[in-house]
């Protein structure tokens, strides 16, 4: 399917507020500066799938997250959570941002980073009840890290760390995961730890979208995929979207110039 | 009786001094985790320009118009650095440098070419204070604590910075989670709907209070000191906020106290017949705290570099 009619497809959707899509996305455009980081990305997530972000560095990636979020302001275009603006549905949404934005210095004990995910469930001085601490365990216990507990946060792994970052996506307990890059810098077996848990929220009718590098997992891994580079390459199923031309267009060299003679060309 | 003299000469005095390290200390924490302690450097800074105009807009050096001018070129400064980071596209630090500094001579400047020599301004003021000049002369001994009309004389530096170290603790104390969680994780806590960005002003705009009020009373020195010193020591010995936080407070007093009596009788027992400045003693002994935990803190491997 060339762009022209990918957009002339999700044209159709414009401005129809479906309460069963977790993420419609409508002509997102982000820039830090005069460049834009992304530009007018139409795609739209289902209820229920895995989906994998996939680009190369610096293509837009987690920015595309975090302006969906309202994290970074959109220069153009809109995000739909379940057919809703994203105030008003923020509970149902989980995120976990890439592992290096964070200071792992900060004196936190793994606890009390899991805890952080019911923060909108605590009251005003955010007091901690018995019942609180017990799910955040349940979550660190999902997860394998259940002994880590009591740990300083920076006194974990890169591994650990996500794995941690993960569990407190599990006590926000959300029905979309926006997760920046959860497997980057982990081994293999904490890369199937994660992976379960993750098919789990799955089989559950929740929706995951990860930022994703490993082009070999791509296809075991998800259900969906959207290629960008700073532009939308291509969206769908990994069967039809996850091919060598859309991989090449995605990656490739001068892919500014190809792409901008693709669009001016008439659908055909 | 001896009680008396204390409460005369030298009560007052270390309250100030302990309220004055307290109020910069408490939010020290967040700025030491968020990695802007310069900020408060800044803000010291900038004081002085702003008391010299307004100094010279109302023609008198009573605490108020100092305080709103001290308080509006906190304000320009830390607008300015924004503006700076944001159109200059250059790191927080270089920004604050190239505001503060520029601003702090502006304020020399000031100083020099108005007439200003009349009065009580001058760098040395600004630098320490004016701690010992703080008596409460009406004071007849600790029972003065529970009477009305003699602690309506006492110096009002005190009660200033009783309200401002109240309204500091009132802060941390309602927004602590929300300050723990936008200091550690800012996406994150974007994301749960914590205005984070909104918090990281409003703890600005308190440091700035607190550097004010405490300029007005101690002086710029033990205003850095305090904004830097006992959070950093604090962090050197444990690994939970909860704990840092009154890590830090306990730094703050005792370098307070210890430095005032250190500034009264170490010249004395060294055999010289003079003081020092006790501010400036005050922020020694917090820097040698530093010092110390830096030696000996339990955390302090953490500063080790990573392999
Ligand atoms: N805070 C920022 N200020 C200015 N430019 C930024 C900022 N964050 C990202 N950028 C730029 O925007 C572009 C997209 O960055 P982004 O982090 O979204 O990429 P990414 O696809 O997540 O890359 P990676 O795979 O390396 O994580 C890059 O060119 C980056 O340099
Ligand atoms: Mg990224």
């Amino acid at each position: 399917m060339s762009d022209v009619e990918l957009i002339a497809r999700d044209g159709d959707r414009v401005g129809r507020k479906d309460p069963e899509c977790p993420l419609a996305i409508d002509g997102l455009t982000v820039s830090y500066g005069d460049k834009p980081a992304v530009f007018s990305v139409d795609t739209r997530f289902g209820k229920g799938r895995m989906v994998a972000i996939v680009g190369p560095n610096g293509a837009g990636k987690s920015t595309l997250m975090k302006a969906v979020l309202g994290i970074v302001p959109k220069l153009a275009g809109r995000a739909l959570f379940f057919g809703e603006p994203f105030e008003s549905v923020r509970s149902r949404v989980a995120y976990v941002p890439q592992r290096a934005s964070v200071d792992w210095d900060f004196p936190v004990r793994v606890i009390d980073v899991v805890l952080m995910g019911l923060y909108r469930s605590l009251g005003i001085f955010g007091m901690t009840s018995k019942k609180d601490i017990a799910k955040a365990h349940a979550c660190l216990e999902r997860v394998g890290m259940a002994d880590f507990a009591r740990r300083q946060i920076g006194q974990l792994s890169g591994g650990q760390q996500q794995r941690v970052f993960l569990a407190r996506a599990l006590a926000q307990d959300a029905d979309l995961y926006l997760l920046d890059e959860p497997l980057a810098g982990v081994d293999a077996a904490t890369e199937r730890a994660i992976m379960s848990v993750l098919k789990d929220l799955k089989s559950e009718g929740r929706t995951v979208v990860c930022v994703h590098h490993d082009l070999a997992t791509v296809r075991s891994y998800f259900d969906d995929v959207l290629l960008i580079n700073v532009r939308k390459i291509a969206d769908g199923p990994v069967a039809s979207a996850f091919n060598d031309r859309n991989l090449q267009q995605t990656y490739g060299g001068r892919l500014g110039a190809t792409h901008i003679a693709e669009l001016q060309q008439p659908a055909g | 009786m001896i009680g008396q003299e204390f409460v005369q000469l030298s009560l007052t005095p270390m309250l100030v001094g302990i309220l004055a390290s307290l109020a910069c200390a408490l939010p020290g924490n967040f700025l030491l985790l968020r990695r802007q302690t310069l900020i408060g450097d800044a803000i010291s800074h900038v004081v002085l320009p702003g008391i010299v105009v307004a100094f010279l807009i109302s023609g008198s050096i009573a605490a108020w118009p100092m305080m709103l001018g001290a308080s509006g070129a906190a304000l320009v400064a830390v607008l300015m650095i924004e503006a700076v980071k944001r159109f200059g596209r250059i790191e927080s630090g270089a920004a604050m440098g190239v505001i503060f500094t520029s601003m702090f001579a502006g304020g020399v400047l000031l100083l020099e070419q108005s007439d200003t020599s009349s009065v009580h301004l001058d760098v040395q003021h600004a630098l320490y204070g004016n701690l010992e000049s703080l008596i409460w002369l009406s004071a007849e001994g600790w029972g003065s604590l529970f009477d009305l009309a003699a602690l309506s004389e006492m110096p009002p530096q005190v009660g200033r910075l009783f309200v401002v170290l109240a309204l500091v603790v009132a802060f941390i104390a309602v927004f602590w989670s929300s300050l723990k969680i936008a200091t550690f994780d800012e996406s994150f806590a974007l994301s749960i709907g914590i205005p984070a960005r909104l918090l990281g002003f409003a703890l600005v705009a308190l440091t700035a209070i607190a550097a004010v009020a405490a300029f007005d009373a101690v002086g710029s020195i033990i205003v850095i000191a305090m904004f830097i010193c006992p959070a950093a020591t604090a962090r050197l010995m444990t690994d939970d906020l909860v704990v840092q936080v009154l890590w830090s407070a306990v730094f703050a007093v005792v370098s307070a106290v210890l430095g005032y009596m250190l500034a009264g009788y170490l010249p004395g027992l060294l055999g010289y017949d003079y003081a020092v400045s006790a501010a400036g003693m005050m922020a020694t002994v917090s820097g040698l705290i530093l010092g110390v935990a830096c030696l000996f803190g339990p955390k302090r491997k953490r500063i080790a570099p990573t392999a």
